[in-house]
């Protein structure tokens, strides 16, 4: 697991020359109301203790000072009081009590039941998002974008390092969002620090809670609970935009999808199919099997000169389709388009020179998703 | 040293004992009430007694969802029903096998908001029973349902969640292997052909 | 038995030394063998969970994957975790009470001797076959030291099964202490020793033996149920067979959340007892400690879903384990201020053990404020699984048990060994310690504020200044412990003779021993009146 002495080297030298980061201290505010109060219970709550911890290691520290042998300072004997003990139950009971005030309509604004503008189920999966518009017909996955190079220090890591994904949650700003928390295998926790929101994506089960957003712009966040090897490279990437932009941006989304179906009924060549092939592989399979087709064993198999790759096709798009049990390869057929997976099919079989030939139509996937 | 009053301790022991016995009952009156206990909405018995219809109206949302490694179509045919608490209501699912054999699946329902988990009825449910799916199958599956006059007044949304999972290896596999090479063959036939 | 062979064995009990060679630790059934072989042992496995630390910090010095691929990254949080809670601190702490408790209470050894030798002999093939899981195909445990199912059963690596085993070992163990412990208290005080005027270490460990007992059968429970999630076709984590992912949480929790008063109790015992010695004055409210840790482990079973919040649970639940979970903070500040007040007005000096006991009621007092903070629900929808926590439990956990541990280690070192420790050094460990401890610690709360979750094996750019910061630190605090060692090695060797109370301020039964103190403690009961 230690790949190379030299890198502790490298640490070192890398080390100043880096103008990353901002040495931010505290919570923020968001962007949403309930972020708002969680972030004003937040600083009362810090408020509280500081004040606690002045008075309590003030004495403390005061005692320390004077009360020391070297001082000449002689032992007081006394060792109870009974008006003591009532005083320091008392007092602290009191400060929770005023502490539990806001904290309580905070959470009771939270459980806020009114009806909702927009619904949207959030799946996890390892290691992505899929959102699906509830009563929209718009059903996606975002995959983080981050490159291979920049994780393994190859490239300069660009200013959204691992909170960058191929497609964002877009939403619109003043609707009541009201979110479904589901998950496709593991326990996944959606995060985004800007509404103040997280709630863990249970498989088999759903979780709701609802957001809804005062300003435009881009919120970032990722996945809070450990799920797996890649727990580390799921981002989320919230888009939030006036309901304008988000009225065209549907209809786009809407066309984009007639578009796709459309292009599966086309016939596609060879060529074509590669190089729309070369892009999909690079993007979905290339974190584990490798830009060569090499894979990184034992976990990830090659697909160069593979059995699957080489042999029935009906396997391999099988496998590409459903995922394989019990392994890291999980089913494309949902996140994948039909041509997207005709054309990843027929790349795996024809590059890093593996020769089969033979190529797969998406018309041929459309079947299999619409069952025979 | 020496155990003195065994009297008390025996009865201590026995106190003790007994006070394991006691969480049993304990606990399950705890996590009712602070709604812990899970958030699937069982079968509806008492079919007899006439639910009270009222006028209120509340939207009901169907989601489906699957678990790992599964890559079934499988959706509500409507994606939310306006319904009159106390009335009956029928929607379906479809469900689609895509894979090469035959497969059981088990739906497993589940309640948004939970605290409408305990009035949501159902009178049919397809997750009832373990389906069986052969091999590129497309199945439309029932589920009979209504709204007890109980429901909180604030909730006016629920959504209803099914996910399907793989319940095969559970069962034997020796089924599916030999139609999964029949289906194997129609696929290379068909494969052919559309070259 | 014969009159004969019972005066045989008396006779070998009053002056026979240890065994010779290496049947002494096979065989022991002599408490302070034992206490020894427990406190080695912790001590190694400290260095083995913090050489996992290590990996760790190393890896999050800068951003981008540098040293570990992310499965060996899981491994090593989660080896990292279990070692240090089962393999460190509870061993330690088992250690110390048997150790100490003969000796305070006025016995010859532990009631039950044989039994000790067992509970001690499970835990190195319990840790060796955990640690062996790491070498093993698909590798060791990578799912958190909280091993969430489905991530634990379903998706674990198949090394998981020797995982559950060695859980059931330590279980096993850990149950065996806490009966020899109860016994020993309950039936073994020398006459006049009443329930309430036992020392503080006493209440506390007996305190703690009833919740092992109470709790470390929930944890057997739900690996069990893993285990036959896994093996034998059952679903109790598992919705497609009926069962609940969540229902794991609860279980778990309601064996995590007392788990940790586990780990703190006997600490505060240590700390009550160093405090009033180097004050040179009794420990103030007595009664109202003892208290205190009764009502915090009662509340400790009914607050276990606060480190749930997340997970969709209805108003009434999160209320609930919000207020509950609040209402510890008083008997906790109850314990604080009387610490405090011991030392006001006393006449203090500050050796190495005094300086942990003021370390520990600092750092402690910083982790029990953040703890109020983690209870509130609404705002702990941002503070969970963030490095907030991580600085929580590591601000609770480090000052709480290890230096409670240290200094116990250094407060009874002279009479374990006839030797006094090299107090120049030893201070240096102290002071190297906590500074190496905040700097690891403190910058935790600023990078979970701002949204760095935990178990991430890379992060944003964002989160790198302090990230350095903080492994900087930790690779001061770790090499810190070699000071300890240093310390431990000189003292042994070459420690100057200790008298038989070595601080002058130090109050109770064991030190009333010669010193080093006695094979056998008391032979015959000392009189408390």
């Amino acid at each position: 697991m230690l790949k190379k002495v030299t890198v502790f080297g490298l640490f070192f030298a890398l080390v100043p020359s880096v103008a990353w980061s901002e040495w931010q201290l505290n919570m923020n505010r968001g962007v949403t109301d309930t972020s708002a109060s969680v972030y004003d219970l937040h600083m009362l709550v810090l408020y509280i203790c500081i004040a606690i911890s002045v008075v309590v290691f003030g004495v403390m520290f005061w005692s320390i000072f004077h009360h020391r042998k070297s001082k000449g300072f002689e032992a007081h004997q006394f060792h109870d009081s009974t008006s003591l003990e009532i005083l320091w139950t008392v007092v602290p009971t009191i400060i929770l009590v005023i502490i539990l005030f806001p904290a309580t309509t905070s959470l009771i604004n939270s459980y806020d039941s009114e009806d909702s503008d927009i619904d949207i189920q959030v799946t996890g999966y390892q290691w992505k998002w899929r959102y699906k518009y509830i009563g929209e017909d718009l059903d996606y996955f975002s995959v983080h974008t981050t490159p291979a190079d920049e994780i393994r220090n190859k490239a300069t890591k660009n200013e959204n390092y691992l909170l960058e994904v191929d497609r964002p949650l877009v939403l619109p700003i003043n609707k009541k969002i009201r979110f479904l928390f589901t998950s496709n295998d593991v326990i996944h926790a959606w995060w985004v620090p800007a509404f103040a929101l997280k709630k863990d994506a249970i498989p088999g089960f759903i979780n709701e809670d609802w957001t809804r957003i005062n300003e435009v712009g881009i919120y970032r966040g990722q996945c809070a609970e450990l799920c797996g090897k890649d727990h580390g490279f799921m981002p989320i990437v919230v888009k939030a935009v006036t309901e304008e932009d988000y009225a065209i941006w549907l209809k786009q989304q809407k066309m984009l999808k007639q578009q796709e179906a459309l292009a599966s009924k086309q016939s596609w060549s060879k060529e074509q199919l590669m190089a729309k092939g070369e892009e999909i592989y690079n993007k979905n399979c290339a974190a584990c099997h490798q830009p060569n087709g090499m894979g990184m064993a034992p976990v990830f198999p090659a697909l160069k000169g593979s059995a699957v790759a080489l042999g029935p096709i009906e396997t391999h798009l099988d496998i590409i389709f459903n995922g394989k049990p019990g392994t890291a390869m999980s089913g494309y057929g949902e996140q994948l388009s039909s041509v997207e997976v005709a054309a990843v099919l027929t790349y795996e079989r024809n590059a890093w020179g593996n020769d089969v030939g033979d190529m797969l139509s998406p018309a041929d996937v459309d079947k299999l998703k619409g069952g025979k | 040293m020496q155990i003195g009053r065994p009297a008390p301790l025996l009865a201590v022991c026995a106190l003790m004992f007994g006070f394991g016995f006691l969480l049993v009952p304990l606990y399950s009156v705890f996590c009712e009430w602070a709604g812990i206990n899970g958030k699937t909405a069982g079968i509806y018995e008492n079919v007899d007694a006439l639910p009270v219809i009222e006028d209120r109206i509340v939207k009901v949302q169907f989601v489906g969802n699957h678990n790992a490694n599964l890559s079934w179509p499988f959706k509500p045919n409507q994606a939310q029903v306006k319904v009159q608490v106390g009335v009956q209501k029928k929607i379906t699912f479809t469900v689609v096998n895509p894979t090469n054999s035959d497969v059981v699946a088990q739906a497993v329902p589940s309640v948004a908001p939970s605290e409408a988990a305990p009035h949501l009825h159902k009178i049919e449910c397809f997750c009832f029973n373990q389906q069986p799916l052969t091999a590129g199958q497309v199945k439309e599956m029932p589920l009979v349902f209504f709204i007890d006059s109980d429901l909180p007044k604030h909730i006016k949304k629920i959504t209803l969640s099914y996910t399907l999972f793989d319940v095969t290896p559970r069962l034997s596999k020796r089924v599916a292997v030999s139609s999964s090479i029949k289906r194997q063959e129609q696929f290379a036939l068909a494969h052919i052909s559309s070259k | 038995m014969s009159t004969q062979a019972t005066d045989m064995v008396h006779d070998e009990h009053d002056d026979h030394g240890p065994a010779k060679g290496i049947g002494r630790w096979l065989f022991s059934t002599n408490h302070k063998d034992i206490g020894t072989m427990y406190l080695v042992f912790s001590l190694v496995m400290l260095f083995i969970g913090g050489s996992m630390a290590f990996v760790v910090r190393a890896e999050l010095f800068q951003p981008g994957l540098q040293l570990v691929e992310p499965e060996f990254f899981n491994q090593m949080i989660t080896m990292h975790g279990l070692i240090m809670v089962f393999g460190a601190v509870m061993p330690a702490f088992v250690g110390l009470a048997n150790w100490m408790l003969p000796m305070m209470i006025g016995a010859p050894d532990m009631a039950l001797p044989r039994l000790n030798n067992l509970s001690f002999w499970l835990l190195p093939f319990a840790f060796t076959m955990m640690i062996g899981t790491l070498f093993m195909d698909g590798g060791g445990p990578n799912f958190g030291w909280t091993f969430y199912a489905p991530l634990s059963t379903t998706y674990a690596p198949p090394s998981v099964t020797f995982f559950i085993f060695a859980i059931h070992m330590m279980g096993a163990s850990s149950i065996m202490g806490a009966i020899n412990v109860i016994v020993t208290i309950m039936n073994m005080r020398a006459p006049g020793m009443t329930y309430f005027k036992m020392p503080m270490f006493c209440w506390t460990w007996l305190i703690t033996a009833f919740l092992l007992i109470a709790v470390m059968p929930v944890l057997a429970g739900v690996v069990t149920m893993m285990l036959m999630d896994i093996h034998f076709g059952t679903a109790f984590f598992d919705a497609g067979g009926g069962g609940d992912p969540v229902l794991f949480q609860h279980v778990f929790w309601f064996f995590g959340h007392p788990e940790v008063y586990i780990m703190i109790l006997p600490s505060f015992g240590v700390v009550s007892h160093v405090i009033p010695a180097f004050s040179r004055k009794k420990l103030f409210g007595y009664n109202s400690m003892v208290y205190a840790i009764i009502a915090i482990a009662i509340l400790s079973f009914v607050v276990w879903a606060h480190h749930m919040f997340t997970v969709g649970m209805p108003f009434a639940g999160e209320l609930f384990f919000m207020y509950t979970t609040m209402l510890i903070a008083i008997p906790t500040g109850v314990k604080i201020f009387n610490w405090i007040s011991t030392m006001f007005r006393g006449s203090m000096t500050f050796e190495t053990p005094m300086l942990y006991s003021i370390g520990f009621v600092i750092l402690f007092t910083i982790g029990g404020l953040s703890g109020i903070m983690l209870a509130l629900a609404p705002v702990d929808m941002v503070y969970q699984d963030t490095y907030f926590v991580v600085a929580h439990f590591h601000y609770v956990l480090v000052p709480g048990a290890i230096f409670g541990i240290f200094a116990a280690v250094y407060f009874w070192l002279p009479k374990w060994t006839g030797k006094m420790y090299d107090e120049g050094l030893a201070k240096l460990h102290f002071w190297v310690s906590f500074i190496g401890l905040n700097l690891t610690f403190f910058p935790m709360h600023f990078v979970g504020l701002a949204g760095m979750p935990r178990r991430i094996p890379d992060y944003p750019l964002q989160f790198a200044d302090f990230n350095m910061v903080v492994s900087l630190g930790a690779f001061l605090f770790g090499a810190s412990q070699l000071i300890f060692v240093y310390v431990l090695i000189k003292t042994l060797r070459s420690g100057e003779k200790a008298e038989q109370l070595p601080w002058d301020g130090a109050e109770g039964l064991e030190w009333t021993l010669p010193t080093p103190a006695p094979y056998h403690s008391f032979p015959t009961p000392p009189k408390v009146d």
